[in-house]
């Protein structure tokens, strides 16, 4: 497993960066790739990978830097058609196959040279060509209508698509979570392939959270980390704590606000628990901050739904909860603000019902409390009534907190409420946090930036959709949550 | 106990039930009217099916891309007018006439694409500039179409009648452009699926324009279709065409998001749509009621179909 057999380089970029409006996605990345290498590309939620892929493929411009691909910078504006011409193919963690279109048809959306005649069965037997080579197996066929398959299978069609020749020869195939919905055998013919792949000389970038395949299957590891990568190591040199230890922030804790006493939080009621079987996996009492870790997507979003629908009354046997519940969304434009209304009415729409008197709305007391909570949060701007949009992100943010805590609900369920917020709204609404706490209401706090949970009583962490691990505030180290995250069973 | 149906199977049911319903509904005609059983009957029957046929396939290809037209009832009656009005007498302004309203039409797919608009608020503000065109055009019911237009129309086709021949060449022409065509799948890939669509390097603007271009061709088809038959046309001729073309193509098997779309069943939709409103007039029942009787037809449909959705979903 050297990469000494082909020094040609493949691909190379320098200083590339990328940045969202205010977030910085990438923050100038070096990178270097020989023929007939496979890397390992590994980092926490955030830390740029997917971005510096998206760059590669073209669906994204670099903002700054330079890259050259099989010895050539790019002709002429870099864009999917430029890269696919280049011969690098990606697989998308979210799937793009069209679940309406058979197995065949979807070759179509990737190849633009499957026009004319016959073109259906040409593209069924080359994807069939590529099914059978990486999945010998597999069991499906070119008429089958993609929503009809599972996810395991569709993920199969996805990557054998990929992996089709289609005009230009392959050269660099990056993917991402390629194993996340494949069975275990399945997804080692798929690392076999790789290994494959590559002794053609071709090259690959895998990005994955299963540390050992990336171990099993790379040449080399690339570390990221907040935009950048933090360490570059041989395969052969590497192991699975140093890369966990690579991932995580050396920085100090920061000291969430006030600390307070365990005993003061247990000796109060619970007022939520989650079951598995018997016991209780996850419980809350009165006044705790409860903080939801592990890696974006392993059910943490899905448990805080789940208790906002029983608490509504939908009966959930593995929940027990008898208190209101109020949530903060995190993805405000989807879930959060109603953008045709104003900052008041966004927040009061949470409150409606406190707000009732004889079956319609007391507008005095509307206004009375929303300026409350404009002076409470200290929400910059001259009028309540202009439109929720002339807020920066990170005030429309404090109005959907305003809308959950002026609610009468006892336990507010936070959803990574934080996402794309600046540093001064962050502090004003821990702060808040803390002293709502303290006056016996329980949080429920998803978050996916690994300082916050600094704030929390007690840390629950995620592995596909089960609770892994339950650490207490002094417990908490960022290493423990990571390795809790990472936990790969009987692999 | 619910009877137990392969995937297979349930799709075939899926496929038949439009033809079923036509098939009924036909059946009940004849009962009715056994007159109506002859090349000049089934002509007369079906005729008024021909031009909302093609409306239906306008929809169909809006519906494949998830979007929605609310302006093809009064674009068909613009080109009524413009096809009664300006066809006889300068033929090439007419020509380009309606050139620049499909160009209209190209152009709001791309507006809708690139200003991530809905649908439905462009093109029902679309409707009230095709209706202020046709009014500017044609204030007053009148105008007279081509005379090559009337006698096509009332061509006596060989064997069958003409509305059959073209339904079935409008069915076929129809499957091969959206089911077969590799520019057809790719449209049911937009509206399915149009990140990945983009992300494998398509120009969505390009393709949806492309796309609402059809389906204003298909609309100019209706339009001129319509006033060969009707010789003279008015500025409302056709805007109920709006919602039956909605409900012809729901009919038919297409569904609002998706990209799930069928020709041959916007075809039969669209047939059984007229089919259902002659049936009641056999039916002797009050023109008041018809409405409300068409209403219900589609509901008993559509419910069939919620129920074997249902069964698929076992």
């Amino acid at each position: 497993m050297t990469s000494t057999t082909n020094p040609e380089a493949l691909l190379h970029t320098r200083d590339c960066a990328k940045s969202f409006g205010a977030v910085q996605a990438l923050r100038g990345v070096d990178l270097a790739l020989q023929r007939g290498e496979c890397i390992g590309l590994v980092g926490h939620n955030g830390a740029g990978k997917s971005t510096l892929m998206n760059l590669l493929s073209g669906n994204l411009q670099p903002d700054r830097g330079e890259f050259s691909f099989a010895g050539q910078p790019p002709s002429t504006g870099w864009d999917v058609r430029e890269s696919q011409h280049m011969g690098i193919r990606c697989v998308y963690q979210e799937l793009s196959l069209c679940p309406n279109l058979t197995l065949a048809e979807n070759m179509r959306i990737t190849q633009p040279e499957l026009c004319g005649w016959a073109w259906r069965q040409r593209a069924s037997a080359q994807l069939m060509a590529s099914l059978d080579l990486i999945f010998p197996g597999h069991g499906l066929r070119p008429d089958q209508v993609v929503g009809e398959l599972g996810i395991g299978r569709r993920q199969m069609v996805e990557i054998a698509r990929a992996f089709t020749p289609g005009r230009q020869a392959l050269e660099l195939m990056i993917l991402d979570e390629p194993t996340s919905s494949l069975d275990n055998h399945a997804a080692a013919q798929l690392l076999d392939y790789i290994r494959q792949f590559v002794a053609q000389g071709k090259s690959c970038i895998l990005i994955s959270h299963k540390l050992g395949e990336i171990l099993q299957v790379s040449d080399r590891i690339v570390v990221m980390r907040d935009g950048q990568v933090v360490e570059t190591v041989a395969t052969a040199q590497s192991s699975r704590d140093q890369l966990v230890a690579a991932m995580g922030q050396d920085e100090a804790p920061v000291d969430g606000s006030a600390p307070r006493t365990a005993q003061q939080a247990q000796s109060r009621p619970t007022v939520l628990a989650l079951r598995a079987g018997p016991a209780a996996v996850l419980h809350a009492a009165a006044g705790e901050i409860i903080g939801l870790a592990g890696l974006a997507g392993h059910g943490q979003t899905e448990l805080l739904l789940r208790l906002h629908a029983a608490a509504a009354g939908h009966s959930d046997p593995d929940i027990d909860i008898d208190a209101a519940t109020a949530f903060v969304a995190g993805d405000r434009q989807t879930d959060g603000v109603f953008g045709l209304w104003s900052i008041a009415r966004n927040m009061s729409v949470g409150w409606l019902d406190g707000l009732r008197r004889r079956g319609l709305l007391d507008l005095q007391q509307e206004r009375t409390q929303a300026e409350h909570w404009r002076a409470r949060l200290g929400l910059v701007t001259p009028d309540l009534d202009l439109s929720i949009y002339s807020l920066s992100g990170g005030n429309q943010q404090k109005v959907l907190f305003a809308r959950a805590l002026g609610s009468s609900a006892p336990v507010i369920l936070m959803d990574d409420p934080m996402r794309g917020v600046d540093v001064g709204t962050k502090h004003d609404v821990y702060g808040l946090i803390a002293e709502e706490a303290r006056g016996g209401r329980t949080f429920i706090w998803y978050t996916t930036e690994f300082d916050e949970l600094h704030h929390c009583d007690r840390v629950f962490v995620f592995h596909n959709g089960a609770v892994v691990g339950e650490l207490a505030r002094a417990e908490l180290s960022e290493e423990r949550v990571l390795n809790l995250s990472f936990e790969e069973r009987a692999a | 106990m619910i009877p137990k149906f392969g995937p297979r199977t349930l799709t075939v049911l899926h496929t038949l039930l439009p033809v079923l319903a036509l098939s009924l509904l036909l059946a009940a005609v004849f009962w009715r009217q056994p007159r109506a059983m002859s090349y000049f009957g089934l002509n007369l029957l079906l005729n008024l099916a021909v031009p909302l046929m093609f409306a239906t396939l306008a929809q169909m290809m809006i519906l494949a891309v998830s979007d929605l037209d609310l302006s093809i009832g009064s674009f068909v009656s613009l080109v009524a007018c413009i096809g009664a009005v300006l066809l006889p007498q300068q033929p090439a302004l007419a020509v380009a006439a309606l050139a620049a309203a499909v160009a209209g039409y190209a152009l709001a797919g791309a507006v809708i694409e690139a200003r991530r608009l809905p649908s439905i608020v462009v093109t029902l503000g679309l409707s009230f500039v095709w209706l202020g065109c046709a009014v500017l055009l044609l204030p007053t019911p009148g105008g007279l179409a081509p005379d090559w237009l009337v006698d096509a129309m009332a061509w006596t086709a060989p064997m069958m009648p003409l509305p059959i021949w073209l339904a079935l060449l409008t069915a076929a022409l129809g499957y091969w452009l959206i089911t077969r065509s590799a520019f057809g799948t790719l449209v049911r890939g937009l509206g399915a699926n149009p990140a990945a669509v983009a992300r494998a390097g398509w120009s969505l603007v390009r393709l949806r324009a492309g796309v609402y271009a059809i389906a204003g061709v298909f609309g100019v088809i209706a339009g001129l279709l319509l006033v060969g038959q009707t010789t003279s046309a008015d500025s409302n001729i056709a805007s109920r065409y709006t919602l039956v073309s909605i409900a012809a193509a729901i009919l038919g098997g297409a569904k609002f998001v998706g990209g799930r779309v069928s020709a041959p069943g916007a075809v039969v939709g669209a047939l059984t749509m007229t089919l259902a409103a002659s049936f009641l007039a056999f039916l002797d029942i009050a023109p008041d009621w018809q409405v409300g009787m068409q209403g219900l037809i589609l509901i008993v449909v559509l419910g069939l179909r919620a129920a074997i959705d249902q069964l698929e979903r076992r």
